[in-house]
């Protein structure tokens, strides 16, 4: 268990930033994941933490102990890449004691370790084998048994799912997930794959382009992304938006029709300095938002749109609507209700699902800004 | 009018048969999906009703035409591959004109353009036209390669998994625009994948296929709703169906219980007879929490945002449930759990739905 500081980090090459001065601290038992696009500073910043990669500038602190400059092997932390680096020419169980071997421990304190995190992992039968023989995600657990066994401080985990198959990827996702909670150890995962994100951590750090987009977890990224970057990558699809022109109380959009604000929202949209001097803003809604009205039975509607899609997900469908300016909105429905392409129909948002967005400085608004 | 039929097709490779006895219609301005894992024989199906691949035995006929020794060039079908198979030192407009200005074709100039114009603007290209396609992203050539097909209009689309080298939120965008583009075009398509979403949100029927062989054919609804076996009740769903095993405990009419008790099935509502041992499907968005019959201890709680992903130890049993936007519930928990029993779904031990 341990705590990890970051304080002002930074990453350069030559002249470009790798990674923007960051700061953030992970608390000891904390599983945090590093979430963004390639190259956008989340494995380097992971690095940085192993000390495989030295800082340019800043602190890094291991329970409070300053190890900015140690090598990676005075940190007591164990790094899982994405590509199983396992030694061919051992079995199994001599990769998994390797660890334990260098750092000296007697043959039988080595036997029970490597047994116990066989059984935590269901290896015990594949042991004697060599890696050469084991499927992708057997020789994948091979290599988190080889970095579970050190008992290390800290894990750091690379991807550790990229090289495998979705199937396959969404259980050991919940094996990892399964042994944090059980062992406790804090953990700080990279990953692109904004479900896995989602899915395994306890708070998430967005990156792009160098720079942390937002720190929380997966409620708040997912319904108050702090800016349109994270409302675009966070969710499958990701959120709505659309451009409008804030007036009296109403966003107009481009092809006409206007989505009446919640008066909640009405106050923090008319505060002077919301919204740039031409009043244009950015309304967003998840999927879950819309709620297509049944003639009829409900009110009419606010927003007007014409079928584009309509797909079944399983357990849901998906409604794709294109609105008069020809922007498509994702709405999801129930899996009953069918509509055919070009229908025209009206729908509405849930008006707890509304957000809103400075397009100039592509912010959320805050609803106590 | 273009239909595709398959009639008992074999094809081997050595002594493996890739394709063990293949029938299927496909019908006009249909969207037909083949679905199955890798090596399942979807590819090979393709490239035989392409003729780029010879069968041993069966028939293939395009619009009611034999075509077993027609070429590939005379089959009037194109072909959209996973890999963008553009020229990188051509522009866009000349790689898809590329195929109409063929000899063979002999379309005017003029003709080209009116097609090319019309293509790209269904695909959203039109401003791409006259860029080198070596200077395009991963989703631009795919819509250029697609549209190469269209301006063809082919009788026929083959497409062998065009959207699985992009990324998700790509492959989520383009899904929706080709299955808008196939129904206002009205183009029969074939289309091959081993991602459920594609098949279940793009198809109009999809065919399962594994190993060489069709495990069934139906509407996405069919599928999901009503899979054949426990193979495609577990390819079609994310997560996927709860597979657990159950078995008639008295003749006298007590359900099926899991070995340990844990879960008690009534079996069939009309009460239409199972076997005494059953594989029951339980789909994870088929657990109704709060109340209900059964327990379960929580041991992994994944928030999606729209949805929630709950692990449950059911006795020896694991369940995952899922429900939507965020769950209050904590690991560790608790919790009693209903079943939506209209909805489960039974298999005998060889896997077969009863």
């Amino acid at each position: 268990m341990a705590n990890i500081e970051l304080k002002q980090v930074e990453k350069k090459f030559g002249e470009t930033f790798a990674v923007k001065p960051l700061d953030m601290s992970v608390q000891s038992g904390e599983f945090i994941v590093f979430l963004g696009p390639s190259g956008c500073g989340k494995t380097t910043t992971l690095r940085m933490i192993s000390g495989l990669e030295a800082v340019t500038d800043g602190a890094i602190l291991l329970d409070g102990r300053d190890v900015t400059w140690l090598h990676p092997s005075e940190r007591d932390i164990a790094f899982v890449f994405q590509f199983f680096a396992l030694y061919s020419h051992m079995s199994a169980r001599e990769n998994i004691a390797f660890p334990l071997q260098a750092a000296g421990l007697k043959r039988d304190q080595i036997r029970q370790q490597v047994a116990q995190v066989a059984t935590m992992l269901r290896i015990d039968h594949l042991l004697d084998r060599r890696p050469g023989s084991l499927s992708g995600g057997d020789q994948q657990r091979i290599a988190l048994a080889r970095a579970l066994v050190r008992r290390p401080a800290a894990f750091l985990m690379d991807e550790p799912l990229g090289a495998l198959d979705a199937e396959f990827r969404e259980s050991m996702r919940a094996e990892i997930k399964r042994l944090h909670i059980d062992q406790g150890a804090t953990t700080v995962y990279v990953t692109h794959d904004q479900i896995e994100a989602m899915a395994m951590g306890d708070r998430i750090v967005i990156m792009s382009a160098a720079v942390v987009q937002q720190i929380g977890t997966p409620a708040e990224v997912y319904y108050d992304p702090a800016n349109l970057f994270v409302a675009r990558f966070i969710g499958s699809p990701g959120m709505n938006l659309l451009d409008g022109v804030y007036k009296a109380g109403a966003v107009h959009l481009p092809g006409g029709g206007a989505y009446t604000v919640p008066d909640d929202w009405r106050r923090v949209l008319d505060a002077p300095g919301a919204l740039p001097a031409d009043n244009a803003i950015v309304l967003g809604f998840r999927p879950e938002a819309v709620r297509v009205t049944r003639p009829g039975n409900d009110s009419p509607g606010e927003l007007g749109a014409a079928v584009y899609a309509d797909d079944l997900h399983g357990g849901y469908s998906m409604l794709h609507l294109q609105l008069a300016d020809g922007v498509i909105v994702h709405g999801r429905a129930a899996r009953e209700a069918r509509h055919a392409i070009h229908s025209v129909l009206r729908f509405d948002l849930d008006p707890t699902l509304v957000r809103f967005f400075n397009p100039q400085t592509e912010r959320a608004i805050g609803r106590d800004s | 009018m273009s239909d595709v039929r398959l009639e008992n097709v074999v094809k081997r490779f050595g002594e493996h048969a890739a394709l063990d006895d293949i029938s299927l219609t496909i019908k006009d301005q249909e969207f037909f999906v083949l679905l199955g894992p890798t090596g399942a024989g979807k590819t090979t199906t393709l490239r035989v009703i392409a003729g780029l691949e010879k069968h041993e035995a069966g028939h293939v006929y395009l619009d009611g035409a034999l075509m077993d020794g027609t070429q590939p060039a005379d089959r009037d079908v194109a072909f959209v591959f996973q890999q963008y198979s553009l020229y990188p030192s051509m522009s866009v407009y000349d790689n898809m004109a590329f195929p109409l200005r063929s000899p063979l074709r002999r379309i005017p100039e003029d003709e080209i353009k009116r097609r090319i114009a019309t293509a790209a603007e269904k695909l959203r290209i039109t401003h791409l036209l006259e860029r080198k396609t070596a200077r395009l992203s991963g989703g631009e050539m795919q819509r250029v390669s697609i549209g190469r097909a269209i301006v063809r209009a082919p009788r026929v689309f083959l497409m062998d998994e065009p959207l699985s080298n992009l990324d998700a939120k790509l492959r989520e965008s383009l899904r929706v625009e080709l299955k808008h583009l196939q129904k206002t075009q009205g183009s029969t398509t074939l289309f091959v994948t081993h991602d459920q979403i594609e098949a279940l949100t793009m198809a109009d029927r999809i065919a399962v296929l594994d190993d060489g062989r069709i495990v069934q054919v139906g509407t996405p609804f069919d599928i999901y709703d009503r899979p054949a076996t426990t193979f495609v009740a577990q390819l079609v769903g994310a997560p996927r169906i709860n597979l657990v095993v159950a078995a008639r405990t008295s003749a006298d009419g007590g359900g099926w219980r899991t070995r340990d008790g844990s879960l008690i099935f009534a079996g069939h509502s009309d009460g239409s007879p199972l076997p005494p041992e059953v594989t029951v499907g339980i789909r994870p968005e088929d657990i109704r929490l709060g109340e209900g019959a059964f327990l379960g201890d929580l041991i992994l709680v994944e928030p999606l945002g729209v949805e929630t992903i709950l692990h449950f130890k059911v006795g020896g049993d694991t369940l995952l449930c899922i429900v939507p936007g965020v769950a209050r519930y904590k690991v560790g928990e608790r919790i009693a759990f209903g079943l939506a029993v209209e909805r489960l779904h039974y298999f005998d031990l060889d896997g077969r739905r009863v």
